[in-house]
């Protein structure tokens, strides 16, 4: 067990070299100046053009630059955007925010997926099932900012339920709005695939024989059939926490939460490289870490499951 | 020189249309409401660290506009009045401007603004090698270099009289020199600055109407707490208790945030709110002219765009376009059809420039022209408009290349180009081969600012290469001439030339869309788009 954690750490090491050199590369190969784009529609000189390249090593070889940023690193120094914010600070300022939406976002959909997918699987066929399925396929279809948009408008500004965007420091009851807009669309999937697990597990030798040794309902649902339910569940959760670490730009706007997105939205128009990679690096190591914590968690649920190495 | 007599009339005006667009809603004619109420606006987390010459974007203009004071600041419709100027004093050929500070003037840090305050900042941001971006704004004074390190102390471009005056000497004759000087670039600033510019821009100690809340006033992508400088006792004396400038990553939220009361005042409209915004918020809605030019350029290298020929080419395109149309069914009357190569919120505008004819909408004879063309030298290949994809151009680029497409019979179509730092690369190095989108956004209330910098041989932001030495000519009169009335009659000869050359192709001027809460009144915006904050007043 020990080992093999061990062993996954480690492998963070190859992955952050390589994505800091390919994305340092992307953005670098980013066609247009970034200097010249700091001046708008009006023309620079070109002596100030070529001060200003020198002045951010713009001037230099791909690998002299790559240089600079890993070298300053590992000095602590993760590089400055072009308004003098060092990135280290844009780092500690915006994943926080982010992790806390996600987090609750994921939590919205822990709750309300696996007790709604629950219900639908043990009453398979009723009412409950069939609405569930509606309501799951409208949502999933529905491009996120319209849901942003139609939540904000109704239950924000219309109701005055919700602050409509969230204000500075992002406290948790404005951040609520959001997760629940960000929950809905993968509302679905969890919701659908609790089902199809509860209804696998429910036909299962083990819970007949639970239900047939007389052990009560409250007893078989939890402890039989929704713990061998959660594996497939999980695995689903730890991607989209994934993915809302990353893919929560277009709801980070609606709601102007300054989280990763938005930071990151902006640091690639204005091809600020050292934010864009340091940003992503970070994204990179977060979801290594969250589908180690996931894999561990599988030997939890299903003690079958063992770690060799 | 105008800015004394002026500015008294203009003050006049100011507040009218400031009681106009607030739509007098508390009937009150005098300024009421909570002094100590903090107002909060929309704002966007500024591209450079807050120093005022390498401030060149909205996002940190607002900010350094509003803690700092110049020498003239600009009423709501763009006239001069002196801020920390006592009085600016031009020689008999307008080389030499004398500047007179007024006594008793302090940075929020206690430091006093001498007539040092300026020379030294103005001689930072001159140097070559501090490029910083709003160097242009200096290129005018004696000695100023690009290439070299010229210190304009020392060749005599500022001349340092005693603690409240100073001396400003520029190359050749610039009548319209003191309006320039309430652009941002001309701001003073304290000793401090220079020991640490980095922290500095973090922390920026100003003199103006708001001074930032404290140390890390500035919230980076969230917002700036500004509170008022009990100090300032110039003209834009804020009648508000300090203002909150909170940054949005999208127009949408705060416009979302104006309608559930988050928000006070707000200088932009989402493009997906302009057909409802003025019902959804009644007299609170603000819609008027900016001074946004915009225009296509077509260089003068492209073949069949040169001589008499790219003459009757270029006067063919533009009258085959129907701003009218364009201007209403793409932007829903968000933007207005041009007369001229300028805006109609400066002062010397006129709509009836001869020549101006031809931005009016003409098919057929835009046809006999580019058939009197064509006699010239056969047409061939494509016409086609760059423009950076990235920027919301695409639908009136289409529209117009259509508009020429259906009237000339020619192969018309816009060219995308992903991002605005690709496009203005490839506008930069020349390599481009098409006509081009362009844009102007005035620095300072003059109309030489619209001609000068664009169409001058050799001028920063000539992109097209256009010259033509009686232009030329035209403008340097206007410079030299003794009272700007003067001056923009000598413009407006030179707009002449332009219509006739057509270097770029007028095509609109933007014009700025906002609103307020009902907390809040005596809201204007001023001539270059921004809300006029400190003479705002919220009751709540």
């Amino acid at each position: 067990m020990f080992g093999y954690i061990v062993r996954r750490v480690l492998q963070i090491i190859p992955v952050f070299i390589g994505t800091t050199l390919l994305i340092y590369f992307l953005v670098f190969a980013l066609p247009g100046d970034p200097i010249l784009a700091l001046f708008g529609d009006k023309t620079p000189n070109p002596a100030v053009l070529d001060h200003l390249r020198a002045q951010y090593h713009l001037d230099e070889p791909f690998f002299v630059q790559y240089w600079y940023y890993v070298s300053g690193i590992f000095q602590g120094d993760f590089g400055t955007s072009f308004n003098g914010q060092p990135v280290s600070e844009q780092l500690a300022r915006a994943f926080p925010i982010t992790i806390r939406l996600a987090m609750l976002a994921v939590l919205i959909e822990l709750v309300v997926g696996i007790t709604v997918g629950l219900i639908a699987g043990l009453r398979k066929g009723g009412i409950f099932d069939a609405s569930s399925l509606v309501v799951s396929l409208v949502l999933i279809s529905l491009p996120i900012f319209v849901i942003g948009f139609a939540a904000q408008f109704g239950l924000a500004v219309k109701l005055g339920w919700f602050r409509t965007t969230v204000s500075q420091g992002a406290p948790l009851q404005d951040l609520i709005l959001p997760a629940i807009v960000l929950a809905s669309v993968n509302l679905a999937v969890t919701l659908r695939l609790t089902r199809a697990s509860v209804l696998d597990t429910g036909n299962q030798d083990f819970v007949r024989m639970a239900f047939g040794k007389g052990l009560p309902t409250r007893r078989v649902i939890p402890v039989h059939i929704l713990r061998n339910s959660l594996i497939p569940v999980t695995t689903s959760l730890a991607a989209d926490f994934g993915i809302l670490m990353v893919g929560a730009t277009v709801t980070e706007g609606i709601f102007n939460v300054r989280g990763v997105g938005g930071t990151l939205f902006l640091a690639i128009k204005l091809h600020e490289n050292a934010t864009v990679v340091s940003f992503v690096t970070v994204m990179v190591i977060l979801y290594i870490i969250v589908n180690l914590f996931i894999d561990l968690l599988y030997a939890v649920l299903d003690p079958r499951i063992r770690y060799v190495k | 020189l105008r800015i004394t007599r002026i500015a008294a009339a203009a003050g006049g005006l100011a507040i009218a249309s400031a009681l106009v667009l607030s739509g007098c809603s508390t009937g009150g004619d005098t300024p009421s409401g909570d002094p100590t109420a903090v107002i909060t606006a929309n704002g966007s987390e500024p591209q450079n660290p807050l120093i005022p010459a390498n401030t060149n974007e909205t996002g940190g203009g607002k900010i350094i506009d509003s803690i700092f004071a110049g020498l003239v600041y600009y009423t709501a419709d763009g006239a001069p009045e002196n801020d920390v100027a006592e009085s600016i004093t031009p020689n008999d050929d307008n080389t030499v401007f004398t500047i007179k500070i007024k006594d008793g003037q302090k940075f929020t840090n206690g430091e006093a603004v001498t007539s040092s305050s300026f020379v030294d900042a103005w001689d930072w941001a001159a140097l070559a090698s501090n490029a910083a971006l709003n160097s242009y704004f200096f290129e005018d004074m004696v000695g100023f270099s690009y290439d070299e390190d010229v210190s304009l102390k020392e060749s005599g471009g500022l001349v340092v009289v005693d603690d409240s005056t100073f001396e400003i000497h520029v190359k050749s004759s610039l009548a319209d020199y003191p309006l320039r000087l309430g652009y941002s670039a001309f701001y003073p600033l304290p000793t401090a600055f220079f020991d640490d510019t980095a922290a500095f821009g973090e922390n920026p100690i100003g003199n103006g109407p708001y001074m930032l809340s404290g140390e890390g006033a500035w919230q980076h992508n969230e917002k700036i707490d500004l509170v008022v400088n009990p100090d300032y006792n110039g003209g834009r004396k804020a009648q508000n208790g300090g203002l909150s400038i909170v940054f949005y990553t999208t127009q949408e939220a705060a416009y979302a945030d104006l309608l559930g009361g988050n928000l006070d005042v707000l200088d932009a409209i989402p493009p997906s709110a302009l057909k409802t915004f003025k019902d959804e918020l009644g007299d609170r809605a603000i819609d008027q002219a900016a001074a946004i030019f915009q225009s296509f350029t077509i260089p003068a290298r492209l073949p069949h765009f040169s001589g008499k020929e790219g003459e009757l080419r270029r006067a063919a395109i533009s009258e085959a376009i129907n701003r009218e149309e364009i201007t209403d069914v793409i932007f829903d009357g968000t933007r207005t059809p041009a007369h001229d190569f300028t805006s109609p919120v400066i002062d010397g505008y006129s709509e009836d420039v001869p020549g101006s004819e031809v931005l009016n909408y003409n098919p057929d004879d835009a046809k006999a022209k580019w058939a009197e063309a064509d006699a010239i030298s056969p047409w061939d290949g494509e016409f086609k408009i760059a423009y950076n994809a990235d920027g919301g151009h695409q639908e009136w680029v289409d529209a117009t290349a259509n508009s020429i497409k259906n009237v000339l019979g020619i192969d018309a179509s816009g060219d995308p180009y992903p991002t605005f730092a690709e496009v203005r690369t490839a506008i930069t190095d020349r390599t481009i081969q098409t006509a081009f989108r362009t844009g102007w956004q005035a620095d300072y209330p003059g109309l030489f600012n619209f001609l000068g910098p664009i169409y001058g041989t050799n001028a920063g932001s000539n992109d097209g290469d256009y010259s033509n030495p009686d232009f030329d000519a035209l403008l340097k009169q206007g410079s030299s001439a003794s009272d700007t009335d003067e001056a923009n009659k000598y413009f407006q000869q030179a707009q002449e030339i332009l219509f006739k050359d057509l270097p770029a192709i007028p095509l609109w001027y933007s014009s700025v869309q906002g609103g307020y809460s009902e907390a809040v009144d005596n809201v204007a915006i001023d001539w270059h788009s921004v809300p006029l904050y400190y003479q705002i007043t919220k009751s709540e």
